[in-house]
C-alpha cells in the first residue's frame, strides 16, 4: 500500500529526474492510479470498521453459559466455553465475521436466534438438533456468538 | 438437573457421609497443626536472624524440639487417628446392600441384583444408592488397575483385575456426588468420572423395580425408527438394550440410558443433543475410546436414534 503510493507520489515530485525513468512503468494514467489506491483504502478499512452485528440486546455473558449448559460442544469447538470438545459440526471461531448460517441463511440476528431455538424448523433435515431452547435463550447465545470475531 | 446444579460437584471439603466427615476432620486437624508447627519453626528462624542473635543451648533445643516434641505430638496423633478411625464404617457386605462396580478403560459398569426376581443387571457411570443406610461396592476390574473416589462420601479404593475390593458409601442425606478414577488408567483417565445419585429410600425402591425392566417399547414412528437404527447400526455388538438385544457386555448397559445424568463416563450431561454429538464421533470427544464413529448415518436417523435413547428411561 505505501510502496503503491510512494511509485505514485515521486513522478509527480520530479516530473524530470531519473526517477521516473528508473520507474519505467507510469504507463498507467494517474486516475487509474488513484483508483486502485482508492479500492486498497477502502478493501484495508473493512476489517477495521465493520459494523458489529447485533444480536437484539441479547447478553453475551448470559449466552456463553447457555452454550455451556446446552453443550454445544459436544459438536461444536468454542473458544471460552469450557467441556468436551467434538467435532461433528463446524468450529464457531471468529462466528461474528461469518456470513452465512446453516450453509446458505444469512448471518443476521434475527436469523441466527430462529436458528438456535428450532434449527429443524429452519432447515428440515440439518443435523443440529432442536434442543427445547427458548426464543428468550437463542436471543442471549446469538449475542455471544456474535462477540466471536 | 436442579439437584445436579445445586450440588457442590466433587469436593472433599463437603462431607456428606460419616466416614467422609471423619477423613475431612482427620485433614483439618494434620493442616491445622502443621500450620502451628510451620509458624513456629518460621518465628524461630526470624529470632535466629536477628543482628544481635545470641548462641543458642543446642542440647537443649535438639532434645526439646528435636526429639520430644514430635515424639509427643505424632504419640498423641496415633491414639487419636487410632481410636477416631474405629468408627469408620467397616468396608463388609454384611448387613449393607450389595453392588458391583467393574471398572473399565474408561467407564464404569454396575450391577444390581432385582429383589423381586433376584437376577442381576446392569447399568453404567451412575451408582444409585438409597441415603442414610450403608451401600457396600464390590469392586474390580477387566484391565488395568483403576480406582474408585467419591471424595464426599468416601476415600480412595483401587479397583484391581482378578480381584474384588470393597467401598462403603453412607450418604447422610440424598444428593449427587460426583467421583472419578484416583489411579492412572491410560489415555482417558481424566475422563472417566462417574455420579453417585442418592436418593431417599422410598424412591430408590421405585427406581430399581423400574431400573429391573426391560426397555419401554417406542410409542411413535420416530422411536421406532431410532430403534431399527440402533439394529442397523450394530450398536447391540457392544450395547445391550434389555427386550431389544441382550447379551453384549463390551459397552455400557443401555437399557435405561435416558435416566442417567450423563454420558460417556461423566463427561457430557445426557440429553438428545449431546448422545448425537458422541454417536456422531465420540473420538473427537473421548480420543482413544473404544467406541467408534457413526460413519454413515444421516442426520434424521442419527435424531431419532439418540431421541430413542433419550425416552429409555
Amino acid at each position: 500500500m505505501i510502496l503503491f503510493l510512494l511509485y505514485y507520489i515521486e513522478p509527480l515530485a520530479s516530473p524530470n529526474s531519473i526517477v521516473r525513468y528508473h520507474f519505467s512503468l507510469p504507463a498507467l494514467p494517474h486516475a487509474c492510479l488513484l483508483a486502485i489506491a482508492g479500492l486498497c483504502l477502502a478493501v484495508a478499512g473493512c476489517g477495521e470498521h465493520e459494523a458489529p452485528r447485533k444480536a437484539n440486546g441479547g447478553d453475551p455473558a448470559r449466552g456463553q453459559r447457555l452454550m455451556a449448559h446446552y453443550q454445544c460442544t459436544a459438536c461444536h469447538a468454542i473458544p471460552e466455553v469450557p467441556g468436551a470438545v467434538g467435532d461433528v459440526g463446524p468450529p464457531l471461531e471468529q462466528f461474528g465475521l461469518r456470513s452465512y448460517i446453516a450453509g446458505g441463511i444469512p448471518n443476521t440476528a434475527d436469523n441466527l436466534t430462529r436458528w438456535l431455538d428450532n434449527p429443524q424448523a429452519v432447515k428440515p433435515g440439518t443435523a443440529m438438533p432442536d434442543l427445547g431452547v427458548s426464543p428468550e435463550e437463542a436471543r442471549h447465545m446469538a449475542a455471544y456468538l456474535y462477540t466471536l470475531r | 438437573m436442579t439437584t445436579l446444579m445445586n450440588t457442590p460437584l466433587q469436593s472433599v471439603l463437603h462431607p456428606a457421609s460419616p466416614d467422609a466427615g471423619i477423613i475431612a476432620q482427620f485433614a483439618w486437624v494434620l493442616f491445622g497443626g502443621g500450620a502451628v508447627i510451620f509458624i513456629a519453626v518460621m518465628a524461630l528462624m526470624a529470632l535466629g536472624l536477628r543482628r544481635d542473635a545470641r548462641p543458642a543451648a543446642a542440647r537443649w533445643w535438639i532434645a526439646g524440639a528435636g526429639i520430644a516434641l514430635p515424639v509427643v505430638v505424632l504419640s498423641a496423633l496415633l491414639v487419636w487417628s487410632t481410636w477416631r478411625s474405629a468408627d469408620l464404617s467397616p468396608q463388609t457386605s454384611r448387613g449393607a446392600m450389595a453392588i458391583g462396580v467393574t471398572a473399565k478403560m474408561w467407564w464404569w459398569e454396575v450391577r444390581y441384583r432385582d429383589p423381586a426376581s433376584g437376577r442381576e443387571f446392569a447399568s453404567a457411570n451412575e451408582i444409585r444408592i438409597p441415603a442414610g443406610r450403608p451401600v457396600y461396592l464390590g469392586l474390580t476390574s477387566t484391565d488395568v488397575i483403576h480406582s474408585l473416589w467419591v471424595p464426599s462420601l468416601n476415600g480412595k479404593m483401587d479397583t484391581v483385575p482378578g480381584r474384588v475390593t470393597g467401598l462403603t458409601l453412607h450418604a447422610d442425606k440424598p444428593g449427587v456426588y460426583r467421583g472419578q478414577c484416583a489411579e492412572y488408567c491410560g489415555e482417558q483417565h481424566a475422563r472417566m468420572a462417574l455420579h453417585v445419585v442418592a436418593m431417599a429410600p422410598a424412591e430408590f425402591e421405585r427406581w430399581l423395580a423400574n431400573e429391573a425392566q426391560p426397555a419401554p417399547t417406542p410409542k411413535d414412528a420416530l422411536l421406532e425408527r431410532g430403534r431399527a437404527a440402533f439394529l442397523e447400526q450394530r450398536c447391540q455388538s457392544c450395547h445391550t438394550i434389555r427386550g431389544v438385544a441382550e447379551g453384549a457386555r463390551l459397552g455400557p448397559d443401555l437399557t435405561h440410558i435416558g435416566g442417567r445424568t450423563h454420558i460417556a463416563a461423566g463427561t457430557l450431561r445426557n440429553h438428545r443433543g449431546t448422545l448425537a454429538g458422541w454417536i456422531a464421533d465420540p473420538q473427537a470427544i473421548k480420543p482413544g475410546a473404544r467406541m467408534p464413529a457413526a460413519l454413515d448415518i444421516d442426520a434424521d436417523t442419527l435424531h431419532a436414534l439418540a431421541a430413542y435413547l433419550e425416552q429409555l428411561k
